[in-house]
């Protein structure tokens, strides 16, 4: 006897803008699969949640991305985002569906949803959640508890929070936290269409203008190798570029370059910055405080260079190199280029 | 018009260390500081305040009773009024039941719009701001970066996104979240520090809101803290500390077997 009937599945918030779906709902449909794994006394299926206005043909690469089920509610009060009507489309497929947990990525568009729809729902939500596993040992008892660990009073602190009470069990997901399994054409799975009942139609909340924000260089997100400027690499910011360059990466920073005004706040990496994780990072005078190590562990491989041997940055590292940037850098590019050679 | 500023006093976290051996926060001598966000949030209600006939602005803030001296703070800005929430009733409450006793707060005090910063840096949630708009049911506009035109009925805001702006019309009553940068708060005007001496902080108890004991506290929260700790170490660390050319030579050479480094 489950302890929470009726309730079942992970499911996830599936974000799209003007019809292209973000790759945040992927990653969390690629980790929600592993979950539902570590279950499978539980039976639970994945299912992805897909609102908008003419989108019903992207259902089937919801579920080539994972989804075994994906719940389509196409509505032109849908179209473009509205907290309004897509807080009430969501709060109907819940009450209506019953999932045992909910997740949304951490975007602006998810932490404007999720709250929301939490409070409509009294459920408990947890933000910016970093790692998410279930308590197995609950599991006999048919219960699926979900251990949602996140970062904390900036990222200083973690915490697990769980929700033993209520369901659906909701948590936020920054982007790039989890890593996106390929798509696979050949799955199949079921498609739901859903119908929502908008009592109130009349927007209260209208965007007159859409504004491309200029961005100066490149999505540090998106790039593959990452070399990082902290404090003690301030004095050599053009060699961390250099070196960045010749690998075919890009430089970013810490928050204290960042706050120091030598980088842009689009490239800083952290908890109050971006989340990286690139197949290289190599980190150059950062000393490791936890909050800038929160935004870029995930990294596949991490070498750091600093002065001081009892950096924190060394003990997440994979390579360490106790030595001052200034002359290690200028070096390293040499034998860049000589090896790019060899 | 009244305009509601909600604000947290928080600890300074760029200032928090961990007690290493027993994963807690070392809090004695961090200082408190307004949540920057919020603060964001109060300078744009004070400069409504110098641009708008008849507007007054109320700063409400949930915390124990030491907050007030950073409520009395604002008084020293130029905010007319403080009210801060304070009960032994509301300890343990998470983001759910904060924002259940902030609008219940709220409904007594009655407004126009209410701004809120859009997170706090010891929690960085962003969701007491919706929540509380939930509970009030009214609507939002969180990451606003820009007030453009405010109106008896209407105000215009611009809104931050990852790539775009959106220049955007909300109804009154609505509440908006504001991000620190958006403005540079003013400092505290001399005359007004010494007029705050004699200004109270009004305080709100359980017993002053209309609001059921399992909705605020521990009780009305949905969410648990299971643990806390601080970060494992969890990478295979090989530290070298050699001469500058036989690093970078290594290096070079690491990633050159790794194939990160391709002709």
């Amino acid at each position: 006897m489950a302890k929470f009937e009726g309730y079942k599945d992970i499911y996830v918030f599936v974000e799209q803008r003007n019809g292209v779906i973000a790759n945040v709902g992927y990653e969390l449909i690629s980790e929600a699969r592993k979950l539902v794994a570590s279950i499978p006394s539980m039976g639970f299926q994945v299912v992805g949640v897909l609102l908008g206005h003419n989108i019903k043909d992207q259902a089937k690469d919801v579920i080539a991305h994972g989804a075994d089920k994906v719940i389509v509610c196409d509505h032109e009060l849908l179209e473009g985002y509205s907290t309004q009507f897509y807080a009430d489309a969501l709060t109907q497929i819940i009450e209506e569906f019953k999932p045992d947990s909910f997740l949304t990525g951490a975007t602006v568009l998810g932490r404007d949803l999720a709250p929301r729809v939490a409070a409509r729902l009294d459920a408990g939500l947890t933000a910016d959640a970093t790692k998410i596993e279930i308590d197995l040992t609950k599991v006999e008892d048919g219960e699926a508890l979900l251990l949602v660990t996140r970062p904390t009073f900036g990222g200083n602190l973690f915490g697990t929070i769980v929700c033993p009470n209520t369901r659906p069990q909701m948590a936020t997901i920054r982007p790039n936290v989890f890593g996106m399994d390929p798509a696979d054409e050949s799955r199949t799975g079921e498609i739901v269409e859903f119908a929502p009942k908008f009592e109130d139609t009349d927007a209260k909340v209208v965007v007159k203008e859409e504004i491309k924000k200029v961005v100066e260089g490149i999505d540090i997100t998106k790039c593959d190798i990452l070399v990082g400027a902290g404090r003690g690499a301030e004095g050599c910011l053009d060699m961390v570029k250099a070196v960045a360059e010749e690998l075919g990466g890009a430089m970013c920073a810490s928050r204290a370059v960042v706050e120091d005004g030598f980088a842009d706040k689009d490239v800083q990496v952290g908890q109050t910055g971006k989340t990286v994780r690139p197949s290289l990072y190599i980190a150059c005078g950062i000393s490791g405080a936890c909050q800038h190590v929160a935004g870029m562990d995930k990294s596949d491989m991490i070498i750091a260079i600093n002065r001081d041997p009892q950096a924190d940055i060394f003990s997440i590292a994979n390579m360490g190199f106790v030595g001052d940037v200034n002359e290690i850098l200028p070096l390293l590019k040499e034998e860049i280029i000589a090896a790019k050679k060899a | 018009m009244k305009i509601i500023v909600l604000v947290k006093q928080v600890p300074d976290s760029t200032e928090i260390r961990v007690d290493k051996v027993t994963g807690t926060l070392i809090r004695a001598g961090v200082p408190s500081i307004i949540n920057p966000d919020d603060l964001a949030g109060v300078e744009e209600a004070l400069k409504i305040k110098e641009t708008t006939p008849d507007v007054k602005v109320t700063v409400v803030s949930m915390g124990p009773p030491q907050a007030k001296d950073m409520l009395k703070e604002l008084y020293a800005r130029g905010v007319d009024e403080c009210v801060l929430i304070s009960d032994r009733a509301f300890a343990g409450a998470d983001t759910c039941a904060t924002s259940s006793t902030l609008a219940a707060a709220i409904e007594k005090i009655g407004y126009d719009f209410i701004i809120a910063g859009r997170q706090a840096i010891d929690g960085d949630t962003a969701q007491v701001g919706p929540q509380t708009a939930e509970r009030l049911n009214i609507p939002q506009v969180t990451y606003v970066d820009q007030f453009i035109k405010v109106t008896e009925d209407k105000l215009t805001v611009r809104k931050s996104l990852e790539e775009t702006e959106e220049i955007i019309e909300v109804k009154l009553p609505c509440l908006l979240t504001t991000l620190s940068g958006m403005n540079t708060p003013r400092y505290m005007n001399c005359n007004d520090i010494v007029d705050s001496f004699s200004k109270e902080v009004k305080v709100m108890t359980f017993a002053d809101l209309d609001i059921p004991k399992e909705k605020v506290g521990l009780a009305g929260s949905p969410t648990k803290v299971h643990k806390t700790f601080t970060k494992d170490v969890t990478a295979e660390t090989e530290t070298y500390d050699l001469p500058a050319e036989e690093a970078a030579k290594l290096i070079a050479k690491t990633l050159k077997e790794k194939q990160i480094i391709t002709k």
